[in-house]
């Protein structure tokens, strides 16, 4: 990667160096324009997905105040800013799925923003983006629509089904980049006000010297991720549905917590009864299997998930939740070896007195 | 020669915790170290608040140890904090670090460690695991008088103690922050925590930081102070937070001679103040008293308080949960541990009825 050695001209510099730096910024744009369906002057780079969601509602708020309105179920990179500012936060189906009619309702003229993911972050969930812009468009005319397509950008076809958003988010740790970089798609018919101001780079939106060897690595990644989708989405969700299947034949009082059509085909989302996630992920690490339960707050404690919650799950079910997320990496001897991990982890677990709740 | 054991070491991210874990790693050890997340949001500056937790994982990491943070937030407002204030609502007066050992730290994470297969689990308390030639276990007193907290530990018991490890009740607290600032930690020049830790973060310290903190939860009433004959002669802030024996903080106008409460009618919110002599006692009921070993009827050293003043008595078999003071002895506040010892073991506890 010459942009972490030799070639460190800052993009926005006016000699040779500069322009190297900046001819690779703009060959990137164009890698995630083609990829995300957008026009390279519609690519904002950003310091990751949550730079990127913030940037929406607030960027948004600020452009055009009136009301903001989000699914309880979004990463608490929306949920927080909209929850801030007062916007209103509409309920989902025990699927997962926003509640089209409530959506409805919380609509009208004085919204600005509309932001709904396309996939969710803790169960895959894949929300009806189109038929949610119809609904936006019809009962909130004033509205962008956002989507933070974060965890949906690897299992779906973003450039196609994100054209119905005026911003999208996408961030490149989910699809084989680095940490720390992202995007905010901004179609041109949008207008955003900047959360930094400075030198005016990308177009004023987000000034700050842009992250040339994370874009560079993130429009490889986007390249390389998008022209194998279609067959690592096969080929991934033959591997989730046989680890879901496994799961769920070898481990009494397991349960898919949402139908695995429904979700991207990365991720098995179960719940197990009787057992606490922190116990399980314990010893699943001792197995070397590294999975997830809901999110974790900051101290590293393990949250109850506000996504569970809002489908109407139980505490004492969602305290027992088991998030595996799979990816190009993941292969057929991984499955087996959590195949091997889970139900042993889980008949330990039942079988000593911290198995139950208490 | 030390056998090798896995042990989960509880880490505060104080010093002593990160120092016991130092210690065992160095006996070799496969120790992993946990933080309990039991109270307060993310910017909480009381007990396992973030910088605690990094601390814990930053010494972890030195250490070379693996560092998991389990969340018994539930269970802790269900055994400690609930009760805490429906005590204060009762007039009783708790004892929540108690509790917590009681429920959290010696219940819910011993089992959660049996579940995941530890042979032990270490504390950094200041107190000893002794075990006797006949195989029974005591806690014994932490080597440093000022930091001793045996007293928190009384309700543990045999199959409890046998699994516990507490590698800095031989050391004075001055040789642990040594011994820390010798490994480099960062914990080493950490100031000691203070009062109940799910209030530290509340504004003001002390009676100031507890009336806010149940002022939130339960409606609090002031209290009238009369006096023996029914004269009123003063008043209080809250009837929840007088005790038995107080005498600073009543508002008495300013009175010649030294007050005490004698009496607490909790439901009238009326205080009764008399002489010293009126606050005495020859015995304490102990419902729920429980020894540690089987009952010990010879003579007792009895604590009431974390580091209170420590007394001659004994219980007879006769009596059971009555402790008998050799000495008039001041009443004991009901929800206070009276914890009995033998020169430094503790024997047996319970709570004041």
């Amino acid at each position: 990667m010459p942009y972490l050695t030799s070639e460190y001209g800052n993009p926005s510099g006016a000699h040779r160096m500069a322009r190297n730096a900046n001819k690779a910024l703009d060959e990137s744009r164009e890698v995630m324009a083609e990829t995300l369906g957008a026009q390279p002057g519609e690519i904002v780079f950003t310091g990751g997905g949550t730079e990127a969601d913030n940037m929406a509602v607030f960027g948004t708020l600020q452009a055009r105040p009136g009301r903001l309105v989000c699914s309880a179920v979004e990463h608490h990179a929306v949920l927080e800013p909209v929850e801030l500012v007062g916007g209103s936060i509409v309920p989902v189906e025990r699927s997962g799925r926003v509640k089209l009619d409530a959506l409805v309702e919380a609509l009208g003229p004085d919204v600005s923003l509309v932001s709904i993911m396309l996939a969710n972050n803790e169960t895959g969930v894949i929300q009806p983006l189109a038929d949610i812009a119809a609904l936006v468009r019809e009962h909130a005319p004033n509205a962008l629509l956002h989507t933070d397509a974060v965890q949906a950008f690897s299992w779906l076809d973003v450039a196609d089904i994100g054209s119905v958003a005026d911003l999208v988010s996408v961030s490149a740790h989910k699809f084989g980049g680095t940490q720390g970089v992202g995007v905010l798609v901004v179609r041109g018919s949008a207008n955003v006000s900047a959360r930094t101001i400075g030198g005016g780079q990308e177009r004023g939106r987000r000034s700050g010297t842009q992250n040339v060897a994370g874009i560079v690595a993130m429009a490889a990644a986007a390249s390389e991720m998008v022209s194998n989708r279609e067959h690592e989405i096969k080929r991934v969700s033959a591997l989730r549905d046989h680890l879901l299947d496994g799961v769920l034949s070898t481990v009494p009082g397991s349960i898919e917590t949402s139908p695995r059509r429904a979700k991207t085909a990365n991720i098995a989302h179960l719940c197990f009864e009787d057992i606490e996630s922190e116990s399980l992920l314990f010893l699943l690490e001792r197995a070397e299997v590294y999975a997830s339960a809901a999110a974790s707050c900051s101290s590293g404690a393990m949250e109850p998930s506000h996504v569970l919650g809002a489908m109407g799950l139980s505490r004492t079910l969602g305290f027992g939740s088991l998030r595996l997320s799979l990816g190009y990496t993941t292969a057929e001897v991984d499955i087996e070896a959590a195949l091997a991990a889970i139900p042993a982890a889980v008949n330990q677990l039942r079988a000593s007195a911290d198995g139950r709740h208490g | 020669m030390v056998v090798m054991a896995d042990i989960l070491v509880a880490l505060s991210g104080g010093v002593d915790s990160t120092v016991a874990a130092a210690l065992l790693v160095e006996e070799g050890h496969n120790v992993t170290g946990v933080t309990l997340k039991l109270w307060g949001g993310e910017t909480d500056s009381g007990c396992c608040s973030v910088s605690d937790v990094e601390d814990a994982r930053r010494v972890a990491q030195q250490l070379g140890i693996d560092h998991h943070v389990f969340n018994f937030g539930d269970d802790f407002d269900r055994h400690v904090v609930e009760p805490y204030v429906a005590d204060y609502a009762a007039g009783r007066v708790p004892n929540p670090c108690i509790e917590c050992n009681r429920h959290i730290k010696f219940d819910k994470l011993f089992r959660r460690a049996d579940a995941l297969g530890f042979d032990l689990i270490a504390t950094g308390h200041h107190a000893q695991v002794r075990r006797r030639a006949d195989g029974v276990y005591h806690i014994g007193r932490g080597a440093d008088p000022a930091k001793d907290q045996s007293y928190v530990l009384h309700m543990l018991a045999q199959d409890q103690i046998r699994r516990l490890r507490l590698p800095v009740g031989a050391f004075t607290k001055d040789h642990v922050r040594e011994l820390a600032g010798e490994l480099g930690l960062r914990t080493a020049n950490k100031p000691d925590s203070q009062d109940v830790c799910f209030i530290e973060r509340t504004p003001g310290r002390g009676e100031k930081g507890r009336l806010v903190f149940l002022g939130e939860r339960i409606p609090i009433r002031s209290a009238t102070i009369v006096d023996q004959a029914g004269t009123v002669v003063g008043s209080a802030p809250s009837i929840e937070l007088v005790t038995v024996g107080q005498r600073k903080g009543l508002d008495l106008g300013g009175a010649a001679e030294r007050r005490y409460v004698i009496d607490i009618d909790h439901d009238a919110a009326i205080v009764t103040v008399g002489s010293f002599e009126d606050t005495l006692t020859r015995q304490t009921e102990v419902p729920d008293l429980v020894w540690t070993a089987g009952p010990v009827t010879g003579e007792l050293i009895v604590q009431c308080s974390a580091h209170g003043a420590r007394k001659p008595a004994r219980v007879e078999a006769a009596k059971p949960t009555t402790v008998l003071w050799d000495e008039p002895h001041q009443r004991v506040a009901v929800g206070q541990s009276v914890v009995l010892y033998v020169e430094d073991e503790v024997v047996g506890g319970g709570i004041a009825g």
